[in-house]
């Protein structure tokens, strides 16, 4: 056991980093209420006029919804993709069996440039123009990865010897998938895919080679950052959008306590961001 | 009834009137017999998706990193040269460009370990059961919450209206003014990725089994040195887990220098994302974001002999 003041020092330390991690978030808070359109500090004084102004610009309307919607297909693919592979992996023995992990991971693994411009090369050999599409496809290739992680997880920790009790008692493949795998599954399938949504919809360094002039909702605010337009705008989204990834990790976090795979960077045999 | 295993359906293939659940019997029988054919049947579709997509892409954006752009027309030609590269290589301003990035990544690699591993030890070793889950909730938050609204707020932060300099000035301390500086870009770097070096690192950490620990001390060993010879080494590819993703995150990034970097902040992804957006010339970018990728592939083959992958 560590000596007391070890544990008082640790403790201390713990309590900082936290607090370095969360005060930034409190700020955008603040921030988003700013009156005055010069972010300074402190803030002018307290309104919630931005907020209808973001929520009336069609601008970020209509970025908002290809975001919603791109994330949407992207979250069903990785589903699809990741869940099939989970169910290889886990439950048949072959050849390479390790590189799968090692090949959905690497998405995320490797740089966002490396992606992005892996499927921007990509596209422009293949004559392939830009549309919602691109981006899903770019999407979905590092979300599969969240999903495999999760259901591979929760597989891992159900046993086999249940699909064989089932198929024993005359079952077949689809009520055994209905009455014993389902209800094993179905909680990690919904975290899995709060996740990858939350991931497709937050993300700008690999979507900026896949987008062309299309803008979802993190382009369109990088696009405001960038030319330092419209910042009142953008205090409110970013308000918006902390909340509105807070609840998915939290629902998901609820629905796979048991696995602790919620680690986005945690992902070869699990992650990750 | 209601789990749908009707005795009187019985396990006949043969059961009358019931065809449909004949066939799904043979169906199962078959994949029972034959459970390689479940196998590739799970496996084709993600598989074939990567490699259509995935790989082909990495192939595309190899090869074409040999091409060149035609400067009058600004059209792909597809002829092979090394034209790109020896541009890469004899350009100072590139190579300061390669080694600032891959600088700046190790920097914010160390920074975040350096963070992380005393709070994973004390959420390992040291917290109750209920500091530990608040404190990872704490961690996770951040870690999905989004990236580009956490790099914007420290650019207000570090701004010189901003928050920094303003309590600095309040506690009687020089104002830092380390906005749109390489400070900064190191700093928000450390911030953004610190949640990907601590979860693996507290996980790691949290394998060690206590006996470990009480042999070590039994054997006579001061905590320093448990710490040092036992607690150390099987924590190691835990921070080398996370390290993988700081350090390929900050090497493939160009909105934090973008952002909140000064003029001297130019990373690699900056020219590629220059290249692409403004000048058109996607040749010379793949062969500027081959740099990071060969790299990566250096750092993973070492981070996989000692034992990353599996602390992942």
């Amino acid at each position: 056991m560590e000596q007391r003041s070890t544990r008082i020092a640790l403790a201390t330390w713990s309590a900082l980093v936290v607090l370095f991690l969360w005060i930034p978030l409190a700020l955008i808070m603040i921030y988003a209420f700013n009156k005055s359109n010069v972010q300074s500090w402190p803030i002018a004084g307290f309104t919630t006029h931005w907020f209808h102004v973001a929520w009336s610009s069609t601008d970020v309307r209509s970025a908002l919804w290809l975001s919603v919607r791109v994330a949407l297909v992207a979250t069903a693919t990785a589903i699809l993709l990741g869940s099939a592979a989970a169910f290889a992996v886990a439950r048949f023995a072959f050849f390479g069996r390790e590189a799968v992990s090692f090949l959905l991971v690497l998405p995320i693994a490797l740089p966002g440039i490396v992606t992005g411009m892996a499927l921007n090369s990509f596209f422009i050999a293949g004559h392939i123009t830009v549309s919602m599409w691109t981006i899903v496809i770019g999407h979905a290739t590092f979300c599969v990865v969240i999903v495999y992680n999760n259901v591979l997880a929760r597989l891992r920790r159900s046993s086999a010897s249940l699909l064989e009790a089932s198929q024993d008692l005359g079952a077949d493949g689809l009520q055994t998938f209905r009455f014993v795998v389902w209800p094993v599954l179905s909680t990690a399938l919904v975290a899995g895919g709060l996740l990858a949504f939350a991931l497709s919809f937050d993300e700008v360094v690999v979507t900026f080679f896949t987008a062309g002039a299309q803008n979802t909702l993190p382009l369109l605010i990088f696009g405001y950052i960038r030319l330092g337009q419209q910042l009142p705008v953008v205090n409110a989204i970013a308000f918006a959008m902390i909340l509105l990834t807070v609840i998915p990790v939290v629902l998901a976090q609820r629905l796979m306590r048991d696995t602790g795979v919620l680690r986005r960077g945690a992902t070869a045999a699990v992650v990750t961001k | 009834m209601a789990t749908g295993l009707d005795p009187a359906q019985g396990l006949s293939l043969r059961a009358p009137g019931r065809p449909l659940r004949a066939a799904r019997l043979r169906v199962s029988g078959l994949f029972w017999r034959h459970p390689w054919a479940k196998a590739l049947l799970l496996l084709a579709p993600p598989l074939l998706a990567f490699a259509l997509v995935y790989l082909a892409a990495l192939v595309a954006l190899f090869v074409s990193s040999f091409w060149s752009v035609n400067p009058f027309t600004t059209e792909i030609q597809h002829i092979w040269n090394l034209g790109n590269y020896r541009t890469l290589w004899d350009s100072s301003a590139y190579r300061t460009i390669a080694l600032r990035t891959i600088g700046i990544a190790a920097v914010v690699t160390l920074t975040d370990a350096l963070l992380a591993f005393p709070l994973g030890y004390f959420m390992a070793r040291i917290a109750s059961g209920r500091s530990r889950a608040f404190i990872f909730v704490a961690v996770l938050l951040p870690l999905w919450s989004s990236y580009l609204i956490r790099v914007y707020i420290w650019r207000l932060i570090l701004d010189n209206d901003g928050v920094l300099n303003w309590t600095l000035r309040k506690v009687g301390l020089p104002a830092p003014n380390i906005g749109y500086s390489n400070w900064a870009v190191w700093l928000i770097f450390a911030y953004v990725w610190l949640p990907f070096m601590v979860l693996p690192v507290y996980g790691a950490l949290e394998r060690i089994p206590e006996s470990f620990v009480e042999a070590s001390r039994d054997l006579g060993a001061s905590g320093l040195t448990t710490f040092r010879r036992v607690i150390l080494p099987l924590a190691l590819p835990g921070v080398i887990a996370g390290s993988i993703f700081t350090f390929s995150l900050t090497l493939g990034d160009y909105v934090t220098p973008l952002l909140a970097g000064g003029a001297s902040s130019q990373f690699i992804g900056n020219v590629v994302y220059e290249s692409v957006g403004i000048s058109n010339n996607v040749p010379f970018a793949a062969a500027f974001a081959a740099v990071p990728l060969a790299v990566m592939g250096v750092y993973l083959l070492i981070a996989r002999r000692m034992g990353a992958f599996e602390a992942m």
